[in-house]
């Protein structure tokens, strides 16, 4: 599922003032770094087993799908690629009223124009959080279509996990760390970052420099 | 420079040129640039941008069956439409047919996706080009409760009390700086002609639709297994049906089929109590505003969708018609097949890849995705900053379509333009009843309010479908079938060597196919033709500009600088880019900023 929530009273009953909290990666795991926050979802889900009242969610470029998810939630936890004009890599973390506006900078995709929108319809309609929390991290290459995420990127992951572990502490929550591995993964299987990293064509194969047939075509004379 | 294109317009690029410019790096760029005359109408129009780079490059060497999960990746709008694209081709590959509740279920999702996108495409994206919030603030509850009552009789909410406490969560909004989604407009532009009533109104629509379409998702959660990115399968749909079940996880049992019907019911009833009263309302105001048909009385092409049986995509078994209108010839609807490699073709002439020779079109059996990033010779600029585009050269990342050599018209338009062609009772009766309620001629429909009218008429018919689909999904289960899924050719040993499959589907947005090519059990290529490639393709070689292009011609732009007409037009497509854009002026200073998608 794309969203877990797990049932109410499986790991005990969260503190009562603890607020129920979504925790969000948005991005396309398409485009190289622009994965990022789909990916620190997808391993604090793999990692970590959350109580009740924490919701974790892929929710890839949705936009205004996601609405529904945010109003519905009294924290936010926001995993993103975002432009800080840092060096690759970086990790910066942004608090409260600050978030929107890091989302809408630099509009580096079209999730971030898109999702700084939601936030603001969701403010128009009344949704007024008791905290909002930005991880993001400086991308280094998004033009690769296709491609994973870069090393210097990937190695925030861990990181970025641990920055949404001790917020949702801070927040009330106590996610446990897992035995084991989840019984369903967050995103459907072949796009988990393992299976769609490790399938990926090489370059040759997928021609990503030229139409193999077309090469063909010529060197049989056509040229 | 004036040129005659062969689809009947005359370019003339000699006037000043404004650009409107999107920064948006990754899932799309679109750009336009247009040349005025001295009366500020539009006497060229260039439309470019990009989709993505060929979804090989990334399918290649996978699990066909998996195909559907990155297809739902490639963009944030179409995520089902493209998933549902993607199974069907692999089914047509394979052999593999599903059963009827599969289609069933289907076509509810299917359905609940064009819903959705109609009603938040019109009151969240497109609204803004008719209405105007910071003109609500002045508006009287008193008399937009009036007028509420008189737009729209059955419609509960409508006390002057009502409207005032939208308008002051407006003011409230407005005063503390979010002005968020309203921000990038030109409120004080002569080309908003509604009265502040009318905008009240249509603003507080605005947040009972945002209310409404959270509801409407819950249909892709509930057949689907989650949301976002529902789930998808090769042979039918991953749900079990199981009536007398109290909560086994996943399984569809009454108690979430009763859910879906009051889904259902309060769509239809804000379809017809308030989406369809409101933009005849806004309508009539506009009604003298006749620009950006386009291609739209010429050349519109439909594929065809929501089959009645399962597995059967003739076009006398698809609700949402099929067919290809050419040379404004109404009375002829050809029929359409993506397979023939005689129809539909694309050119790269004007766009930034390249095939073989210069001249040549492939069919997307046969597609080929080889970039070219080079500017005409009269292009400004640099590559990396382009200030004026050369249209005689390359000038696009979208590739050129064409059915039979024509340049087509994709969207609801289109299918309702084909359907009432074809004497589709629904569709004339909507349409014939629009245009009298309006006082408009047949011809009227040909135009950017046709375009935005005929998606809210779309969007009620999807609705009336959606009531068929529940009771025959309904009635079936009551006859004892609970199949929803063949897995008969699941395993890749029953699968041939060679294999190539299309699939097809309407997107909100317009026709889209995916060809496939399967060999020893792995994706050996992937093409993808979605609407916006269609409507905004550039030139091809012959010279015939695309749809976008088409429907910016002629018309008056009252202010160079806030060009609202273009953004109006443009967005009466509901391109698939979600896109920031820039406004530039001829010297390519910065001016505004504004939102397109």
């Amino acid at each position: 599922m794309a969203a877990l929530t797990d049932r109410p009273g499986m790991n005990g009953c969260a503190a009562a003032s603890a607020p129920r909290t979504l925790v969000l990666g948005i991005g396309n795991v398409l485009w190289a770094d622009e994965g990022f926050g789909v990916r620190a979802v997808e391993r604090l889900h793999e990692e970590w087993e959350m109580p009740a009242g924490v919701t974790l969610m892929d929710g890839g470029t949705q936009g205004l799908y996601l609405l529904h998810h945010i109003e519905a939630c009294e924290a936010l936890i926001v995993f993103d690629a975002v432009d800080y004009g840092l060096a690759p890599g970086e990790m910066r973390l942004v608090g409260d009223d600050e978030v929107p506006a890091f989302l809408g900078v630099k509009k580096m995709s079209l999730h971030q124009t898109g999702f700084q929108e939601v936030i603001a319809t969701a403010r128009l309609k009344g949704w007024e959080p008791r905290r909002m929390l930005l991880i993001g991290v400086q991308p280094e290459e998004l033009e690769d279509y296709g491609g994973g995420l870069r090393p210097v990127v990937a190695a925030r992951l861990e990181e970025a996990v641990a920055c949404a572990v001790e917020e949702l502490r801070r927040l009330g929550h106590a996610p446990q760390r897992r035995a084991g591995r989840p019984q369903q993964p967050l995103s459907a299987p072949a796009i988990t970052r393992q299976s769609y990293e490790a399938g990926r064509p090489s370059a040759e194969d997928a021609c990503r420099f030229g139409d193999a047939r077309f090469l063909a075509l010529v060197s049989g004379g056509k040229g | 420079m004036v040129v005659q294109t062969p689809n009947g317009f005359t370019l003339d690029n000699s006037g000043r040129r404004v650009v409107v410019d999107p920064v948006t790096r990754i899932e799309g760029h679109m750009r336009c640039e247009v040349n005025l005359d001295e009366n500020n109408v539009i006497r060229n129009a260039v439309s470019t941008g990009t989709m993505w780079r060929g979804l090989e490059v990334i399918l290649k060497g996978r699990d066909p069956r998996d195909a559907w999960a990155f297809t739902e990746r490639i963009c944030g709008v179409c995520t089902g439409t493209h998933a549902l694209t993607s199974v069907r081709a692999v089914e047509d590959a394979l052999g593999i047919t599903i059963p009827e509740n599969a289609n069933s279920i289907r076509n509810l999702m299917q359905l609940a996706l064009e819903i959705h996108d109609h009603v938040v495409h019109f009151y969240h994206l497109h609204a803004l080009d008719w209405v105007n919030p910071v003109n609500a603030l002045k508006a009287d509850p008193k008399a937009t409760s009036e007028l509420q009552q008189a737009v729209s009789p059955s419609h509960p909410l409508s006390s002057p009390g009502y409207f005032r406490d939208v308008q002051n969560r407006l003011k409230k909004f407005v005063e503390s700086g979010q002005l968020g989604l309203f921000k990038n407009g030109y409120w004080t532009n002569p080309a908003y002609k509604l009265p502040p009533e009318a905008d009240l109104m249509a603003v507080t629509h605005y947040l009972e639709a945002l209310d409404l379409q959270k509801e409407i998702v819950k249909i892709h959660t509930i057949f689907g297994g989650k949301n976002p990115h529902p789930n998808w399968l090769v042979g039918g749909v991953p749900c079990p049906i199981n009536v007398d079940g109290t909560g086994a996880v996943g399984a569809i049992n009454m108690e979430r089929l009763n859910l879906v019907r009051s889904i259902i019911d309060m769509t239809m009833e804000f379809n017809r109590n308030v989406y369809i009263p409101d933009v005849k309302a806004i309508g009539s105001f506009y009604k003298t505003w006749l620009h950006g048909g386009g291609l739209s009385s010429q050349a519109c092409l439909a594929y065809g969708d929501i089959p009645e049986r399962a597995n059967d995509f003739s076009a006398e078994n698809l609700h949402l018609p099929r067919g290809a209108i050419i040379n404004g010839n109404l009375d002829e609807v050809h029929d359409v097949d993506l397979r023939d490699p005689e129809q539909i073709r694309e050119y790269v002439d004007h766009s930034w890849y390249e095939y073989d020779r210069p001249g040549i079109s492939l069919h997307p059996w046969e597609g080929e995705t080889r970039p070219r990033y080079e500017l005409g010779p009269n292009a400004k600029g640099t590559k990396t900053n382009i200030v004026e585009l050369d249209e005689g050269g390359k000038y696009s990342w979208i590739k050129a379509p064409r059915w039979r050599g024509h340049a087509m018209e994709v969207g609801p338009l289109a299918r309702y333009i084909v359907g009432y062609a074809k004497g589709h009772e629904r569709i004339r009766e909507q349409v014939d009843g629009f245009l009298r309620d309006l006082e408009l001629p047949f011809e009227a429909i040909f135009s950017t309010l046709g375009r935005t009218a005929a998606r809210a008429l779309e969007s009620l018919y999807c609705c009336e479908l959606q009531q068929h689909f529940f009771e025959k999904l309904v009635t079936n289960i009551r006859n004892g079938d609970t199949n929803t899924a063949n897995i008969e050719k699941w395993d890749p040993k029953t699968w041939p060597k060679e294999a190539k499959g299309v699939g097809q589907t309407e997107a909100p947005r317009g026709a889209l196919g995916h060809w496939i090519v399967i060999k020893d059990g792995r994706i050996e290529n992937y093409q993808c033709v979605v609407p916006t490639t269609w409507n905004g393709s550039p030139r091809d070689p012959a010279g015939n500009i695309g749809a976008f292009e088409a429907s910016l011609m002629n018309t008056p732009v009252e202010r160079a600088e806030e060009p609202v007409e273009i953004l109006r037009t443009i967005h009466s497509f509901d391109p698939c880019l979600a896109c920031s854009t820039h406004v530039m002026s001829p010297d390519g200073e910065e001016l505004a900023r504004v939102k397109v998608r």
